[in-house]
């Protein structure tokens, strides 16, 4: 978007038109007391010595293509069509906000109708809403629809220690305030969540388990969901790699109940963490429970085909104590970055490029495995997988940041029983001899 | 387009509470609906969220909602009591409430606490001089 700054006279004209004498007079309604006094600290600095103060910030991190990264965990470096920058820069795209009125904005509308349809189909679910900010409070936002589904009657959800440990500490933030439990699974020596507990846990309302996990090992989402419809429970599954589809069953065709998730990998940049796209869906008995904002479509009065928000009632522009969830900026951006990249790339596209991003891991993996390093969890695997590198790796991993590989994330920070574990992941951007390079460098 | 007062229906026999919701005595039981201008001022209905039998309710606790594609409305018990049933139908036909609003449409049956609490309710002519304000 253009940056175009109000001359004086522009702030004249609008003041005149706002009825305020001057700026003090137009922010006369916020208290003396909370308002900003002095300047801000801000240097002064050219345009130009702002550009290269930026890009010397930006070079302090390490990220593709500079650096080789190994690094998954929740985000991932996939190749972005240049279609996706082209289109969504264009600005009845960008600009465009949140589609209340159908009357003005059947485009907007009827891309996220279109993204809900492939997200749906993706996750082999019957109903997909409009997007959540991300997979994190998506997986929150899940396991509240569950309690609400069972109208607050059951109380405690449990969560598998595989979900990502970020994806956890945003549940924990969102039922701190209630009194709503989380009960944490633990996990087998296989990488697999231990569903084995369940039936003790009483007052249970959802099983929350993520496939591919955290250590990108595969889950049994099926059994996860017989366990858990047999205890009368909901059986939630979120993810974090939504290619994995392309290859593994998806959670709607293994009995899960509520599918949620990151959509980062469909087209959307890393961008330092962010924003995401937290993909939600669905079956349609439970529709009325979902939160956020849902397109569907309809016909006019001729007749004719139409796109209108629905289910807006739950929502909080018209009834505010009663909304289901406090999604409110426009993630619709990120929403149509996603669908675009859907339909580009389609059915067959995210089939081998899935296979490709298997095949590159296994290819790392065993060449890991044949250097001397262990794999710790033997299950089958997507992306991503963990390695128990020899002790005192810390000084490695140190030197190979300063020869610009990044060789994954130590996970004893997030599981203090691994340490010297490393999750690494290969998507279809690390070559052969990316791999290759590391592999050398780890046996050294 | 609303109707005037004029073309609403109003029926004989039942009572009407002032959130527009009404009851009509049959056997021990109460049945509960809303009126022919509560549907009228709604519109197309499209979804009725009903409690769960068994569920027991105080007079003018809130029983249920009533969605329709430009509102949602809170349906509140005129006289407490126990739900005894509900209108099943209203799950996959929701539009009866706006074509049958004091029959087909009826929303639950209560068993009350105290069948007296009908007649502290309006009958059609109060209502209608309540709607004419």
């Amino acid at each position: 978007m253009r940056y175009l700054p109000h001359t004086s006279e522009d702030i004249a004209e609008m003041l005149k038109v706002a009825g305020a004498a001057d700026l003090d007079d137009l922010f006369s309604s916020i208290p003396d007391d909370c308002r900003f006094k002095g300047e801000l600290n801000l240097p002064e600095m050219t345009e130009w010595e702002l550009n290269s103060h930026m890009a010397d910030l930006a070079s302090q991190t390490a990220v593709m293509p500079e650096y080789k990264v190994f690094i998954g965990a929740g985000s991932y470096n996939h190749y972005i069509p240049a279609t996706i920058p082209y289109l969504i820069n264009r600005s009845e795209i960008s600009t465009a906000y949140t589609p209340y009125q159908p009357e003005i904005s059947q485009g907007t509308l009827q891309t996220i109708f279109e993204y809900q349809t492939l997200t749906a189909r993706l996750l082999g679910m019957e109903t997909a809403n409009a997007s959540m900010y991300d997979g994190a409070s998506a997986l929150a936002e899940a396991l509240l629809m569950a309690i609400r589904i069972e109208k607050g009657k059951k109380k405690t959800v449990a969560v598998s220690s595989l979900v990502h440990p970020m994806y956890r500490k945003a549940v924990e933030t969102y039922f701190t305030p209630t009194d709503f439990k989380i009960v944490e699974l633990p996990y087998l020596a296989d990488g697999t969540t231990d569903i084995s507990g369940l039936e003790k846990i009483g007052d249970l309302a959802a099983v929350a388990v993520q496939s591919p996990n955290f250590f990108g090992c595969i889950e049994n989402i099926k059994s996860a969901s017989d366990k858990a419809h047999n205890l009368n429970a909901l059986c939630v599954t979120c993810f974090t790699e939504p290619l994995a589809f392309g290859l593994i069953k998806n959670p709607g065709s293994q009995g899960a109940d509520i599918v949620c998730g990151e959509g980062q990998s469909m087209g959307i940049p890393q961008s330092f963490g962010g924003p995401g796209l937290g993909m939600f869906a669905s079956l349609n008995k439970y529709v009325r429970s979902m939160p956020g904002r849902l397109i569907g479509q309809t016909t006019d009065l001729d007749g004719k085909r139409g796109f209108v928000l629905t289910l807006a009632t739950r929502e909080q522009h018209i009834r505010r104590e009663k909304a289901t969830s406090n999604i409110c900026s426009n993630q619709g951006l990120c929403a149509t970055m996603s669908a675009m990249y859907m339909a580009s790339i389609g059915q067959t596209g995210i089939r081998q490029l899935a296979q490709i991003n298997h095949d590159k891991t296994e290819y790392l993996k065993s060449e890991l495995e044949k250097a001397g390093m262990q794999i710790p969890f033997k299950r089958a695997v997507f992306n991503e997988f963990v390695v128990k590198f020899p002790q005192g790796f810390e000084t490695k991993y140190k030197e190979l940041i300063k020869n610009k590989i990044v060789p994954g994330i130590p996970l004893e920070s997030y599981y203090p029983d691994l340490k010297d574990h490393y999750l690494l992941c290969a998507t279809e951007t690390i070559s052969k001899s990316d791999m290759d390079e590391l592999v050398k460098e780890v046996k050294s | 387009m609303s109707k005037e007062i004029s073309e609403l229906v109003f029926v004989d026999g039942i009572k009407y509470a002032k959130d527009h919701e009404w009851a009509k005595q049959e056997g021990d039981k109460v049945i509960i609906g809303i009126s022919d201008y509560a549907q009228d001022q709604l519109g197309e209905v499209v979804f009725v969220e009903m409690p769960e039998i068994g569920s027991e309710f105080e007079t003018g606790d809130e029983f249920g909602t009533v969605e329709s594609t430009k509102a949602v409305s809170e349906l509140y018990l005129p006289l407490g009591g126990r739900v005894a049933e509900i209108n099943k139908e209203l799950e996959d036909d929701p539009e009866l409430v706006n074509k049958s609003p004091y029959e087909k449409g009826w929303i639950i049956k209560i068993e009350p606490k105290d069948l007296g609490e009908l007649d502290q309710l309006m009958d059609k002519d109060a209502y209608l001089n309540m709607l004419k304000g």
